[in-house]
């Protein structure tokens, strides 16, 4: 048997199952090494906000819940049109998969437009960690500490979905040349399992660093 | 000696299919055919050069260091040259070596042979992780081509952020990289061994070498991430002049050790636990006798991940960490000597009354326990409040875990090495210089360390070029030690590359041993099974009355 097998089965699995069970299995523990990494990050705000809530509180202030919400909208759309995607793999439908991946796409596309206008605003308003940050009120040094976790954060977490452009892409063409079926789907099923996962970052992201003490 | 393995020895040199047969070795040659595999044994090989390579790189700082610390002057380097060699040398012989090590090398080939797969879970996978690695190490040998690093390889903010002036962001790239590799091995054996085991192979009748790469897995999946953002928030912080970490501009520089150690506690045991794995694999064979308390061994590996999680504010004791979570990190970290005292009485009444033989793997497996024990004794004086802020920073704690990582770890490394050797590469090492050589290592070994217990004890600090007078002696003694362990290094070098060629044929079994990948030939055919076998026993089918009726 060639290891670069006509047939989606690899050489080292008895069957299509097995296989299966070991991608999802897979992606699933590289799940968790993702939720470790983001919770350095997590831990570090925590620790932070504990230390400096006023500072925090303003720092929030200076972002715009609007376009947050918005994106946390679009976001979850992407996480629906993703989920049908799956869906239409396991039946085998392969017009409709394509289409889903689509939507997942131009979703996932709209929320780092979003993301880039946000940014734009913060350099505009000198809110960029570094020698040229600027903020005119008090703890303007734990402001920036905000403001660099808030870049590292959503940074790291837009990172993520730029990868998962990436992935569902590939995807998309292998699912328009017909390399899926309802047999064999697993792929689609798991970069599902990523993108939620990029998705829930996202809604622990939102309430973390736009919602919680602005008022 | 007439021991029943010493008769199967004689046994498989009669056997010379090797030569005729096609296996993973000589199905294909060429550098492409290696660089571009994706077979789980090959690419065991593809590390266990590379990590030769950074063993012998990180030695040659070791040997520095143990040069500059024979006179009280300091005579041979600068302080600050010292610095970068005890940086580069806990560098490369954690991340580069003892890390990759045992997992790596002898994980990647044996876990598919020893569940009765074709192969990991994820082949591409496993040969991306090599590149990984290679990757990782290339931007380190940059920083150590470009000058070093010198802020101790525990990178503490603010010797990394603020004050140095060496290369740490290119080592600390190398690190992070190199974190991605072991990562993916991890994920790679967890999917393996959930999915890939052999009918009939049910969790407990897994090898216990299976559990203890299990555990590894699992620190190595839920630690390295952790590390990995550490690092990644210093080099940010050194980048673009942001204070996560920088008091001055409101950072808690704490917060970095919290985040260091959570890993890097853990990955004493990614380096130990797999080591414990083997010797529980050569303690029973060479005692012919079913291992004592498999299933106790299994979950004492479980345990020493899940617990190791929970210690990492041990090495905080001093750092203003309040004395309410100073008093939980010392409980915790002694409850770590339980499942690890579990492992030491078992292998110990494993050997009671059976039939022992004392080839090379079996001297390297005693002697871990020995040493083993010696470090993880005094691993419990580092855990006791008191006692530890007297020896914090002393030669103490470079003794303690010397012990632990070289008399444990590469103990075990090299005893799994020579065990597993027949296998690999279908010959025979020398027995002879493979027992002198272990001997060699032993004594070299306690010469150089045993005397940096007392030196600590005490009072001399780690980290200091020149020291006081009246430590000479003790120091001397180390370096005479320290060369003697560097020949103990050597010898297995140039006797394991001869025996590729000159070795006497292996058998498929030569130590009559029980277990998955003794049951192919010697070296293995690619898909490593010519029928996928079933498993129908528990582990260890080991029996007395067997070794008797040979002798």
């Amino acid at each position: 048997m060639s290891s670069e097998a006509s047939s989606a089965l690899a050489h080292q699995f008895d069957d299509l199952a097995q296989q299966s069970e070991a991608a999802t299995l897979g992606m699933w523990v590289f799940l968790v090494t993702e939720v470790l990494f983001f919770g350095g990050l997590f831990l570090s705000y925590i620790v932070y906000r504990a230390s400096y809530p006023e500072a925090f509180a303003s720092g929030s202030h200076h972002l715009d819940v609007m376009l947050g919400a918005v994106n946390t909208a679009v976001l979850i759309g992407s996480s629906l049109t993703m989920a049908l995607a799956v869906h239409a793999a396991q039946e085998g439908r392969r017009r409709e998969v394509v289409l889903f991946l689509l939507g997942t796409l131009l979703l996932g596309g709209v929320f780092l437009g979003i993301k880039g206008i946000e940014y734009g605003h913060k350099f505009a308003q000198g809110l960029v960690p570094g020698p040229s940050f600027v903020f005119p009120a008090p703890h303007a040094r734990q402001v920036q500490l905000f403001f660099a976790l808030y870049f590292a954060m959503t940074g790291l977490h837009a990172a993520h979905m730029v990868i998962g452009i990436g992935v569902l892409s590939v995807l998309t063409v292998m699912a328009w040349r017909g390399h899926f079926s309802a047999v064999y789907y697993a792929p689609v099923e798991i970069a599902g399992l990523y993108w939620h996962f990029v998705d829930i970052v996202w809604i622990f992201l939102f309430p973390l660093l736009y919602l919680i003490g602005r008022h | 000696m007439n021991s029943p393995v010493e008769a199967a020895v004689a046994v498989g040199t009669e056997d010379r299919g090797a030569e005729l047969r096609e296996h993973y070795l000589n199905v294909s040659y060429g550098v492409k055919s290696w660089l571009l595999t994706t077979d789980h044994k090959r690419i065991a090989w593809l590390y266990l050069v590379s990590i030769s390579l950074f063993f012998f790189l990180g030695g040659a700082f070791a040997v520095l260091i143990r040069l500059e610390l024979m006179t009280p002057q300091g005579d041979l380097v600068l302080a600050e040259t010292y610095n970068k060699l005890f940086t580069m040398h806990g560098l490369i012989m954690i991340f580069f070596f003892l890390v990759p090590s045992i997992p790596a090398v002898l994980g990647n080939f044996l876990i598919p042979l020893m569940i009765g797969a074709r192969d990991l879970a994820f082949p591409r996978l496993n040969l991306a992780s090599w590149y990984i690695y290679t990757f990782g190490g290339l931007f380190t040998l940059g920083a150590v081509v470009a000058g070093g690093v010198d802020t101790g390889w525990t990178f503490y903010t603010p010797y990394s952020s603020t004050y140095a002036n060496s290369h740490v962001i290119l080592t600390a790239l190398g690190v992070f990289i190199t974190g991605f590799s072991s990562i993916l091995t991890g994920l790679n054996f967890i999917v393996t061994i959930h999915t890939m085991r052999a009918p009939g192979l049910t969790w407990f009748r897994l090898p216990l070498f299976i559990w203890a790469h299990y555990a590894t897995s699992l620190i190595m999946i839920l630690g390295t991430p952790v590390l990995a953002i550490a690092i990644l928030l210093v080099g940010v912080e050194r980048l673009f002049r942001i204070g996560i970490f920088d008091p001055a501009l409101g950072g808690d520089p704490l917060l970095f050790q919290h985040l260091f150690w959570f890993y890097s506690h853990p990955a004493v045991y990614i380096m130990v636990l797999p080591a414990m794995g083997v010797i529980s694999e050569v303690i029973t064979c060479f005692s012919r006798k079913r291992i004592f308390g498999y299933t106790f061994i299994a979950f004492s590996s479980i345990a020493i991940a899940v617990l190791g999680f929970l210690v990492w504010g041990h090495h905080m004791f001093v750092s203003s960490q309040s004395v309410y979570a100073g008093m939980i990190f010392s409980f915790l970290s002694m409850l770590v000597a339980i499942p690890s005292a579990v492992k030491v009485f078992n292998w110990t009444a494993t050997l009671y009354k059976g039939a022992v033989s004392y080839h090379t793997p079996m001297l390297y497996a005693l002697g871990f326990i020995g040493l083993f024990t010696i470090g993880g004794l005094t691993g419990l004086f580092l855990a006791s409040l008191g006692l530890d802020v007297h020896v914090h920073d002393t030669y103490f704690v470079v003794a303690h875990f010397h012990y632990i990582m070289v008399g444990g770890a590469i103990m075990a490394y090299l005893g799994g090495l020579h065990f597993w050797w027949p296998k690999m590469t279908g010959r025979m090492y020398p027995e002879g210089w493979a027992r002198l050589s272990a001997l060699i290592l032993f004594v070299g070994f306690n010469l150089t360390f045993f005397p940096q217990f007392v030196l600590g004890y005490l009072g001399m600090p780690r980290r200091y070029h020149v020291y006081p007078e009246e430590f000479q002696i003790l120091n001397v003694m180390s370096t005479a030690g320290a060369s003697i362990l560097g020949v103990g290094y050597l010898i297995p070098m140039v006797y394991l590359v001869w025996s590729l060629r000159y070795g006497a044929i292996a058998s498929a079994n030569p130590w009559r041993a029980t277990g998955l990948e003794w049951d192919t030939p010697s070296p293995p055919p690619t898909d490593n099974f010519s029928t996928t076998p079933i498993v129908t026993r528990e582990a260890y089918a080991y029996s007395l009355q067997e070794a008797e009726r040979v002798v």
